[in-house]
């Protein structure tokens, strides 16, 4: 537990770690959506080649947009991006890194799914199994061509009546996932290889701009909370000012209307104060009334006056 | 038991944060729904349709309209949007902001029924098993079936084990086919909800920003406001209730002290506090009339002025003197019905 709450309390620390944890989570999401996901190819001419693609490209771009959805950079970026330039001029450098920076987050979960894929290899045989070549395989060999189709077409579904016992259906099934595999892992080595160039030479290149770029985008970053949490304080504020001021207009109607005598502070116990002389049932209702009926307006410079 | 305290104290440390965690725990619940939901399907002609649309579409509604019964903001919309305008104006795109983050939050739980629902292919199975396209899965040719005896088999495809019309066309391949469809327009539905939030998020820094900040701040002071006008409310009342409950044993002490023609007690300086807080009631016999009076005859919710403080007992009026001494101590008018 107390691992747990270290972890947590790293991750919240500050907004790049938390979009580092959103990240994470993306990834842990996509794989376990793709083995919860119920894969079943049609097993029809044309369908297949849909189907596989399908599956294999649309999940990535839905995840890509999720992970800049999720990622509450982006709409700082955004806003640094279409602000009107007023008196503080606009970096370039800065909005570039910042969406750098967003889209290689975005793009992990989308490339883990297109790996898990591969190595998989259900979605390639899915795809590319009326493709193959038939005068490699001995079952498939001699037979017309738009036979020889539909029987392709039935490889990647291994409970069919025609495929049960099918040894070439196991050979197309084995070739097809042996390429499959090898074109997950070249993607995975290629990715590595390019994030670890990208590591090392970055710094070689322009080292200040990226340093100015990188404290930039934080402080965007940080005066934008802020600016939303002295707001929320501000409004705070606020609302208590406006409703005493309520409750005193309130309690000087009374007086008007009462002829009940004021109460000057010394000697009463605090309670006094805290009914501000509404103690009848009829003058709370009014009050109430008087609350949801006409609200005061939005000023209270004048409890100043007082 | 301690990462959900944390978690919990985490998702509560603001409002957004708040409602943003029951959206979560609403979606996990509707995919949780789903597949403990024991799927049934009729296998009947007209009643397939029927039964999987409704699968399809009826939770979804119900969930929309539960995440915004859930949201406590419903009523504060439904507050603004209806109050008199008094001297305070309205502006329709602070409520307009409220709706649609309302509305935003709550569409979350049903997408994620209909995907769920979609990408597992059950529902779409037996709505539409009987428009399979028989002439190219199957041998249309198959002699003997009119149209309606062709529907009725097509119907029991989803039920494997009366299926009957493994000539007429593979129930493997109709159910593969079917699938295949429903999880095809599954991702397409995933994808344009992507996009369709992934649109509304990005355009709204390009376009509307300065009057989007606007209708935040006043949405969130509204909120604020209600609260605090609650929280005042709350104790006014309970300051309300104690003077009134601290009158009424007053007022019964007087009242039954001036019954046995004693003098009203003042309490002696140097009596302890215990002895203060009994308020002047110190026997059971009072202590029961007490009681029963606060029961038969609860006092009127009219906190009297203090009247003034003179020998000869008198306990006060309705109209207080004019010229008001410095110090007073508040005494109530208890009219004893009893």
């Amino acid at each position: 537990m107390d691992r747990f709450r270290m972890i947590f309390q790293y991750f919240q620390s500050n907004s790049e770690s938390v979009m580092n944890g959103i990240c994470g989570l993306l990834a842990l999401a996509s794989v376990k959506m793709y083995t919860c996901f119920d894969f079943s190819c049609p097993c029809l001419p044309r369908y297949n080649m849909a189907y596989g693609l399908g599956i294999m490209f649309v999940p990535p771009i839905a995840l890509f947009l999720c992970g800049l959805i999720l990622n509450r950079q982006s709409l700082v970026m955004l806003e640094e991006w279409r602000r009107p330039q007023g008196c503080r001029k606009k970096d370039l450098s800065v909005i570039r890194y910042m969406c750098s920076s967003i889209m290689q987050r975005a793009m992990i979960a989308p490339v883990i799914w297109i790996i898990v894929t591969l190595l998989d290899g259900k979605c390639l045989i899915c795809a590319f199994s009326s493709s193959v070549d038939p005068e490699k395989f001995v079952g498939f060999a001699n037979t017309s061509l738009v036979q020889v189709q539909q029987l392709l077409a039935k490889v990647p579904c291994k409970d069919d009546e025609l495929m049960r016992n099918n040894t070439s259906r196991k050979a197309v099934s084995r070739y097809l996932r042996c390429w499959s595999q090898a074109l997950g892992w070249s993607i995975l080595l290629i990715l590595i290889i390019a994030a670890f160039l990208a590591c090392w030479l970055r710094p070689c290149f322009n080292q200040v701009t990226l340093l100015q770029a990188r404290h930039w985008s934080n402080y965007i970053d940080i005066e934008q909370k802020i600016f939303e949490e002295t707001c929320c304080e501000h409004s705070r504020l606020f609302a208590h000012k406006c409703i005493l001021h309520f409750f005193e207009s309130m309690r000087q109607e009374m007086k008007l209307h009462s002829f009940s005598l004021p109460r000057e502070g010394e000697g009463t116990e605090g309670e006094e104060n805290l009914l501000r002389d509404i103690t009848d049932k009829d003058q709370v209702n009014k009050l109430l009334k008087m609350w949801y009926y006409e609200k005061p307006p939005l000023n209270v410079s004048q409890t100043t006056q007082r | 038991m301690d990462k959900f305290r944390m978690i919990f104290q985490f998702l509560q440390s603001n409002q957004e944060s708040f409602m943003n965690g029951i959206c979560g725990i609403m979606a996990l619940a509707s995919a949780q729904i789903y597949s403990a939901f024991d799927f049934n399907c009729p296998c009947l002609p007209h009643y397939n349709l029927a039964y999987g649309l409704g699968i399809l579409l009826v939770p979804p509604f119900i969930l929309f309209l539960l995440g915004f019964v859930l949201n406590n903001n419903v009523s504060m919309l439904a507050e603004e949007w209806r109050r008199p305008q008094g001297q305070r104006g309205k502006d329709p795109a602070v409520l307009r902001y409220m709706f649609c983050s309302m509305a935003q939050r709550a569409m979350i739980a049903p997408a994620v029924w209909v995907s769920v629902t979609l990408l597992d292919g059950k529902c779409i199975t037996c709505a539409f098993c009987t428009s399979v396209p028989v002439e190219t899965l199957g041998n249309i040719s198959h002699p003997g079936l009119s149209q309606g005896e062709m529907k009725r088999v097509l119907a029991r495809i989803p039920c494997k084990e009366i299926y009957d019309g493994q000539e007429l066309i593979a129930n493997e391949v109709a159910v593969r086919y079917l699938r295949c469809i429903s999880q095809a327009l599954g991702w397409c539905f995933v994808l344009m909800m992507t996009t369709l939030a992934f649109l509304v998020r990005s355009l709204r820094p390009c376009f509307t920003q300065a009057a989007f900040l606007k209708s935040r701040y006043w949405s969130h002071y509204i909120d604020i406001e209600r609260k605090l006008f609650d929280e005042t409310c709350a104790e006014h009342a309970r300051s309300f209730a104690k003077v009134c409950i601290q009158q009424f044993f007053e007022g019964m002490s007087t009242d039954l002290a001036s019954a046995r023609c004693h003098p009203p007690r003042k309490a002696p300086a140097d009596v302890g506090e215990a002895a203060e807080k009994l308020l002047g009631i110190t026997d059971q016999g009072t202590m029961n009339t007490a009681l029963k009076s606060w029961h038969r005859c609860k006092p009127p919710l009219h906190l009297h002025p203090p009247a003034l403080p003179s020998g000869n007992g008198w306990a006060g009026e309705e109209q207080p003197p004019p010229h008001p001494p410095v110090p007073r101590r508040e005494m109530a008018a208890y009219y004893s019905r009893v």
